[in-house]
């Protein structure tokens, strides 16, 4: 089922929540809302479901306006960030709740039969019996994905899926949501604050700040080509070092970047702590070390300039790197912007 | 090992409270229990089962059951009302379902029996209907209901206001119609305030004698409640037929909390952890 919003507004109380957001979903994608809190994403997806209604602005579905069409009546499965799993009902009873009180009537062996389906798909076989206060968090949210799915919705919607769960936890979840989008092909919408899991599971990630749509584009386009600081920012840690524009490209220290489209003036260099390295020779921008962060994968060094900005980047394990160490951050690439 | 309790003096906390308990609690209990076991069962059993008692158990308890059916009715919507609807004077109307547990119970009577009596505001209306309300049972009726409704508005309205509204979005989005929503979901997920705050005003409906006798009209065989039979044998100097009187309503009220701790249980069975 195909999902389009036009110009859609919603303002709570004096608040701009949503500002004339306009988005696209074809049949079938997985698509990431990501903002920080606050940047409306929420506030879209429980439009998209009827939980909210817009104050302006429609909502399609495939060929039909959905805009004023009542939550019950959508067709859309919705997965809460903590799970709301009905507590005083089995497991099963759970999943099969959307069945019992579905408008098309099932007889009691169709609905067990459908329970059982479902189970073994979320991967709970034989915890029916359960009541959801006896399972784990990252069993709770699989019964909860099992029950929105029992009632065939058009679109699954999920709601910070994973944000109440261990990272580990997290991590399976999210491969296994994956396999399931892809064994059932459903239009999915789900919401993060997550880079790391927006650009894990989404087709298509959409960034959002302060009720609007900064940029989206698949994983690799958003990460590869991030538009504006804000959205380099969000995506991973960044370094920001200030520089000057001349004729297309910026300087700082005595290294360069290209920068086309970006006019003359102050600016500022964006770099990823990948994109920087650790020379004892020039060019680079002169630095002396402060910290180093022994981590797992390598090691993380911090670094203060003339210019007293603090920039971080990794180096390889065996790297002999000490604080107090003077020397120079040489830079792969980077981005830049305007001030 | 011993554990270190936060609180100190837990010993002594304890010694004190239960010598408490026992003193104001217990002590009267068995009190009224030796008092009316001194009679003797055919003794014991003539006065308990003597029609004018037993007409007064019939109007005391199914007054109750009326009342408590109608405050367990009302009280949930009045809960309801307080809790889910954001409206001009709704901290005064929070406040006034306390009332009936500040006012005194004879100033509730008369109150109730001067509205009610066939000259008051309400009493000379219903009377165009035909209605008694004053000196019926149906009067005790509304004197127990008076008194009691703050049981189950305050049992409830806490239950009610933790509800996560994510469960009614959910099973929304499942599809489910209002009432289909309020029966399956809500209506379980209150069931252990609602039996707590209904045997609650069951029982004070049961005991209650203040607001009662005067709105009553206390005509042995019709309108007189235990309560009143009980302090009528005590005015006699009757001491033993009082007690023995009083066990009955004691035993009435044992098996109400026996049944609905029982009930509560069964109704929270999802909350054991397994």
């Amino acid at each position: 089922m195909k999902i389009r919003l036009e110009n859609v507004v919603k303002t709570f109380e004096t608040f701009r929540a949503v500002k004339d957001v306009s988005l696209d979903i074809d049949s079938g994608e997985l698509v990431a809302l990501l903002g920080p809190s606050g940047s409306g994403k929420t506030t879209i997806l429980r439009m998209v479901a009827g939980l909210e209604y817009s104050d302006g602005g429609t909502i399609h579905f495939g060929d039909q306006d959905a805009t004023d069409i009542p939550v019950r009546d959508r067709g859309v499965g919705f997965v809460f960030q903590h799970y709301a799993l009905f507590p005083h009902m089995t497991v099963a009873d759970n999943i099969a709740f959307g069945m019992k009180v579905s408008k098309v009537k099932r007889d009691k062996a169709a609905i067990d039969a459908r329970v059982t389906d479902l189970l073994r798909l979320v991967r709970l076989e034989g915890l029916g019996d359960r009541f959801p206060a006896q399972i784990s968090g990252g069993q709770r949210q699989r019964v909860a994905l099992a029950r929105a799915l029992a009632v065939d919705p058009k679109v699954l919607l999920l709601d910070e899926p994973f944000g109440a769960l261990d990272a580990n936890v997290r991590r399976d979840l999210r491969r296994w949501l994956r396999e399931i989008h892809s064994e059932l092909g459903i239009t999915t919408l789900f919401v993060t604050h997550d880079q790391e899991e927006a650009l894990d599971l989404a087709d298509r990630v959409v960034i959002l700040k302060d009720g609007q749509i900064v940029q989206q584009g698949t994983p690799e386009e958003v990460c590869r080509d991030p538009q504006s600081a804000f959205v380099m920012k969000f995506l991973g840690d960044a370094n920001v070092i200030a520089a000057e524009v001349r004729d297309g490209r910026a300087y700082a220290g005595d290294v360069s970047v290209e920068a086309q489209g970006v006019a003359d003036g102050r600016a500022e260099l964006y770099a990823r702590p990948s994109d920087l390295d650790w020379s004892h020779a020039g060019p680079g921008i002169a630095a002396t070390i402060s910290r180093v962060l022994d981590r797992a994968d390598g090691r993380r060094v911090l670094a203060t300039t003339v210019a007293s900005e603090t920039l971080e980047f990794d180096v390889e394990p065996e790297r002999i790197v000490k604080a107090g160490e003077a020397g120079f951050v040489t830079l792969r690439r980077a981005k830049v912007f305007p001030v | 090992m011993r554990r270190r309790n936060v609180l100190p003096g837990l010993p002594l906390s304890l010694g004190v409270t239960l010598f408490y308990v026992g003193l104001i609690v217990v002590l009267p209990l068995a009190a009224l229990v030796i008092k009316a076991a001194s009679l003797g069962p055919a003794d014991y059993w003539q006065i308990v089962s003597s029609p004018r008692a037993v007409a007064s158990y019939r109007v005391t308890v199914l007054s109750a059951l009326g009342a408590t059916l109608f405050n367990l009715l009302f009280g949930l919507a009045l809960a309801w009302v307080i809790t889910r609807y954001r409206f001009p004077g709704r901290r005064i109307v929070d406040a006034m379902v306390d009332l009936p547990f500040a006012l005194p119970t004879a100033v509730a009577g008369i109150a109730l029996t001067a509205l009610f009596a066939n000259n008051g505001w309400f009493g000379s209306v219903l009377e165009g209907f035909g209605m008694k309300v004053a000196y019926t049972p149906l009067g005790i009726m509304v004197a127990m209901c008076f008194t009691s409704i703050p049981f189950v508005v305050r049992t409830v309205q806490p239950v009610l206001e933790d509800l996560d509204p994510a469960l009614e979005e959910a099973a929304q989005s499942l599809g489910g119609s209002d009432w289909e929503i309020f029966r399956k979901v809500i209506l379980p997920l209150l069931t252990p305030a609602l039996l707590a705050g209904v045997s609650l005003s069951f029982a004070r409906s049961l005991g209650e004698f203040g607001a009662i006798i005067f709105i009553a009209g206390n005509q042995p065989m019709s309108t007189e409640i235990t309560s009143l039979l009980i302090f009528i044998r005590l005015e006699e100097y009757d001491y033993q037929a009082a007690a023995a009187i009083a066990s009955v309503l004691l035993l009435t009220a044992f098996f109400m909390l026996g049944v609905t701790n029982w009930l509560q249980a069964r109704a929270l069975r999802y909350t054991v952890k397994g």
